[in-house]
């Protein structure tokens, strides 16, 4: 499998103010390449307005294995949302 | 034919013809993300073919639409260049037939955007848009594989040995062009050669190809005298649907 090109993951803004979101990933011979891929494969129906792409080997992952000790310990601690607040709606998208 | 029917219909039957052609690799590129981005390339030629050919039948005033003059005309009433009916052949051939037709189509577009008639700058302005894309990604792909695998660049140069002598024909002007020039509806062709040879003697040489000196130009496609045997195939596959069922809706 070492002629394929690297895996690359794709991240789109949808509208100006809003964060980038994973969209999913792809293959390309370099970063350019990528980026032209993605405007293809996760842009044709006008979903965004930014691409950022990241070599899938760069990056760092927890491990499913220590999904316990990294995620259960804050399920009952219903004290940390802050649900108990009304945002005015000015603020905009949070 | 009328000279402004006559030219729209150059520009419309480029892009339908090549469109198709693009539209033939769907399923069938290398790569997923090949096939997609050809497949979006095929839409917007084929897109841009509605308001040419939609033009077209409006200066024409006969009743018909962009859809009959596509489908219900035979080879020797099209006007498209050589260049975009010859056939497909390997990836990289089709790849260097899209950036040589993209360089030009971009010049020519640009052109366009000063034309004096209103709704001829309007389609070149939102087409530039697509095409500036499409020459981006076919300039790449080109450089990308000419300066890749010693297959994929051998590939290549024979690509560009086999399509060069069909440039010519972009760039020479006959009477139709000429009076459209003189009524400042479209550029001078001849005078689009020299921006032309720039950008593509800088691809190709980043590309590590080389470009024969040579100016033979097939011609015969722009004006319907001397189509390829390739057109009529094409347009058998193209048009079998709208022939076969007259006014079929779906």
């Amino acid at each position: 499998m070492s002629n394929e090109w690297p895996l690359w993951e794709v991240f789109i803004r949808g509208q100006h103010g809003m964060s980038h979101r994973h969209v999913g990933s792809l293959h390309a011979p370099d970063a350019e390449m990528a980026i032209k891929n993605a405007r293809d494969v996760y842009t044709r129906r006008n979903e965004g307005v930014s691409i950022w792409v990241v070599p899938a080997a760069q990056i760092a992952a927890s491990s499913p294995s220590d999904k316990g000790p990294l995620f259960d310990p804050s399920r009952s601690k219903v004290y940390r949302h802050p649900t108990f607040f009304d945002i005015p709606d000015d603020v905009g998208a949070m | 034919m009328p000279d402004l029917f006559e030219w729209l219909c150059r520009m419309g039957d480029n892009t339908l013809v090549l469109g198709h052609r693009v539209s033939e690799w769907c399923g069938h590129a290398p790569v997923l993300e090949e096939d997609i981005a050809l497949a979006n390339t095929a839409l917007d030629l084929i897109g841009q073919t509605q308001m040419w050919l939609g033009l077209a039948a409006e200066v024409q005033g006969e009743g018909r639409s962009a859809d009959d003059l596509a489908f219900r005309r035979d080879a020797w009433d099209f006007r498209n260049c050589l260049l975009v009916e010859l056939p497909n052949r390997d990836f990289g051939h089709t790849l260097m037939r899209q950036f040589l037709f993209d360089s030009w189509h971009k010049l020519m577009l640009t052109g366009l955007c000063e034309s004096q008639d209103d709704r001829i700058a309007a389609i070149a302005m939102k087409s530039l848009k697509e095409v500036s894309y499409h020459q981006e990604r076919s300039a790449d792909t080109v450089i990308g594989l000419g300066d890749g695998t010693a297959e994929s660049h051998d590939r290549m140069q024979a690509a560009l040995d086999r399509l060069w002598p069909y440039m010519g024909e972009l760039f020479q002007p006959d009477a139709v062009d000429d009076r459209m020039t003189r009524q400042g509806i479209a550029p001078d062709l001849a005078a689009l050669r020299s921006g032309f040879d720039a950008i593509i003697a800088d691809t190709i040489q980043e590309a590590t190809l080389v470009l024969t000196d040579s100016r033979f130009a097939h011609r015969g496609g722009r004006d319907g005298s001397r189509h390829t045997e390739h057109l009529g195939h094409m347009l058998a596959v193209m048009q079998v649907l709208p022939r076969s069922y007259p006014d079929a809706r779906w």
